[in-house]
């Protein structure tokens, strides 16, 4: 990692001119809320003033720019009497800026799963490739608890990261391709000053955050609390909407389809980001459906983000951003619903099993 | 053609209106891009908004519009007996449609209000072709999305499964990336209404009324819940769930 400071009027114009000769996305004001609030999504930018440079945060993630929400896999023609496939994994290059360190490690996840496993997909490959990303840092939202699961820094899966020492930006520059663009551009190496500036800010941000949830020891919480009424209380909740599952930065699960075109001499197959909160997730050929309660889908979802991951690869693929909980229109957010499960299990611990010490 | 494995002979099709805007299979004759294609697909012996052909030799037909008339009935049982195949086609003919805002008021004042001193013969509601005889597949919508048509059609040609999306427009106005219509302050039927018209109505910033009806395994009390909780008005609820007749059985049910 190298390190440089940037006036921000220059960094404006740095990011001027990246987004100017690029395909980029940003974050952009789309709407303002019922309260006043301003809304935010990642969007086309095609200049430094479409950008809201101090925004809060985006409805949805930045997720669809690596995966698609609509993905074509192949293609199959067919002509005298034969069949062909084609596949392609062309990924335009892009620049996507203003990323949080939630978000970032979100992608870092998705890696994980895309790219470390058994069978790596060139589709996101060739899209994580082709992506240049420039960090910001931030003051943490109410809701945010990205710190309760350690995802409020990162230090990688960026090209560049942006953090807020007042008239300057401290830049942390992580990839070759970030150092030589920013060549053209006035920058300089860090002052002792900045240096405590850097620390001063990381602190600020470290003490912001009003919400913790508590997740330790969370995946065993987890197996204890496999049959307990609180996944029917918040199912009953549930809308069976999928929208958790559409705003948060690393789902993944997805759905397959085929299709023959209507001129029968062509078909494609498709990858569709699903939600294992959709009635039918689980329903297989035949009728069955493995999952038909609310309460049920809504557990297995908890489960794949605090529990698989955490057991088979030590981390929690939940990154702390709650756009899940501000999305959902049931009220439904990890925060109560983790702190529910806890406080069952202490209330039962206390009232079933006192310790020594008190009888 | 046997590329599939199998022939396809093109399908014996025959498109009926009742009480209805007709619009519902204009979309037959649009999205030019895949006409050609579409349309070669079909032998259209009775459709009388592109043919002036009256053949009686249908297999499929697609039946479009409510019923609203006693020789409605008679006609629409005539098809159901040609068809081997009955498709309920567009939201009046899947529900009742907005013909069904007449429900709720006596017949006598709908017909003095509309006609006058005019002498007509109507029902007092307006039903769904499922009222009426059986309904082999449905294909909702307001009008219907000729994309899905597309694939229902090819699909019925190839002898693959048919199926609607199960779940809501949520999740497709997700995928859009479009501010929820309830941040807005708006009751919008998208959390219970299904979905595969890519949320075309949140898009342009018109609440979802429900025209492909409800989504399966849908949560109506959290929705009431919620239309609650967020203190919006339930009366604007209401309207927006009897609009296209969609909901009626938990409309009855709320009392």
């Amino acid at each position: 990692m190298i390190y440089k400071v940037i006036s921000k009027p220059e960094f404006r114009a740095f990011v001027d001119a990246l987004v100017r000769a690029n395909t980029s996305y940003g974050p952009r004001q789309v709407d303002t809320g019922r309260n006043g609030e301003p809304i935010y999504q990642f969007m086309p930018v095609s200049s430094a003033d479409e950008i809201a440079f101090d925004y809060t945060v985006t409805a949805s993630s930045a997720k669809h720019l690596l995966m698609p929400f609509r993905e074509e896999l192949s293609k199959f023609s067919f002509r005298d009497g034969n069949w062909s496939q084609e596949v392609s994994y062309d990924a335009p290059p892009i620049v996507l800026f203003g990323l949080r360190p939630c978000d970032i490690n979100a992608i870092n996840l998705l890696d994980e799963v895309m790219l470390k496993g058994p069978y790596p997909s060139p589709y996101y490959l060739a899209r994580r490739k082709n992506t240049f990303i420039i960090g910001m840092d931030h003051l943490p939202l109410p809701d945010c608890f990205c710190k309760s699961m350690n995802r409020h820094t990162t230090d990688h899966g960026f090209n560049l990261f942006a953090s807020d020492i007042g008239e300057k930006y401290f830049l942390s520059i992580n990839s070759s391709k970030a150092f030589n663009f920013l060549k053209e551009f006035e920058t300089a190496d860090p002052t002792y000053e900045d240096d405590c500036l850097l620390i001063e800010r990381r602190k600020t941000i470290k003490q912001s955050f009003q919400t913790n949830v508590e997740v330790t020891g969370l995946p065993m919480f987890l197996d204890l609390e496999f049959d307990s009424p609180i996944w029917e209380k918040w199912g009953d909740k549930c809308l069976n909407c999928g929208t958790c599952a559409m705003v948060c930065p690393t789902c993944y699960c997805y759905n397959v389809e085929e299709h023959v075109e209507t001129g029968l001499g062509s078909s494609s197959r498709e990858k569709r980001l699903y939600s294992c909160n959709l009635v039918d997730f689980a329903e297989v050929t035949g009728g069955h459906n493995f999952r038909p309660k609310n309460g049920d889908r809504l557990k297995y979802r908890y489960y794949h983000h605090y529990r698989g991951f955490a057991v088979n690869d030590n981390q929690q693929i939940c990154v702390g951003c709650n756009r899940c909980g501000r999305a959902c229109l049931a009220g439904i957010n990890p925060k109560d619903v983790i702190n529910d499960l806890r406080l069952e299990k202490e209330s039962c611990m206390t009232c079933v099993s006192p310790s020594p010490q008190k009888s | 053609m046997n590329h599939l494995g199998f022939d396809i002979e093109k399908l014996k099709i025959g498109s009926f209106d009742f009480t209805c805007c007709e619009g519902c299979q204009l979309q037959l004759a649009n999205k030019e891009s895949t006409l050609p294609e579409f349309l070669a697909l079909l032998d259209i012996r009775n459709f009388r908004e592109i043919s002036s052909e009256r053949l009686d030799d249908y297999d499929i037909a697609l039946v479009e519009g409510s019923i609203t008339r006693q020789d409605e009935v008679e006609r629409l049982k005539a098809i159901r007996a040609q068809a081997k195949v009955l498709v309920a086609y567009g939201t009046c003919a899947c529900f009742g449609g907005m013909n069904a805002q007449k429900n709720k008021f006596p017949k006598e004042e709908c017909i003095r209000t509309v006609y006058g001193d005019k002498q007509i013969d109507t029902m007092q509601e307006s039903h769904k072709i499922s009222d009426f005889v059986t309904v082999d597949y449905s294909i909702p919508g307001c009008p219907v999305n000729k994309e899905e048509v597309e694939r229902i059609v090819v699909s019925i040609a190839t002898r693959s499964p048919i199926a609607l999306p199960k779940y809501p427009v949520c999740v497709e106005c997700k995928q859009r990336l479009n501010t929820c219509l309830f941040d807005l302050g708006e009751v919008c039927l998208g959390p219970i209404s299904r979905a595969g018209c890519d949320a075309v109505c949140p898009s342009g910033k018109t609440v979802c009324l429900g025209c492909r009806g409800p989504a399966d395994g849908i949560n109506y009390d959290s929705f009431v819940q919620l239309v609650k909780d967020k203190e919006l008005s339930t009366d604007e609820m209401n309207e927006k769930l009897a609009f296209y007749n969609g909901f009626t059985e938990y409309l009855n049910h709320e009392g």
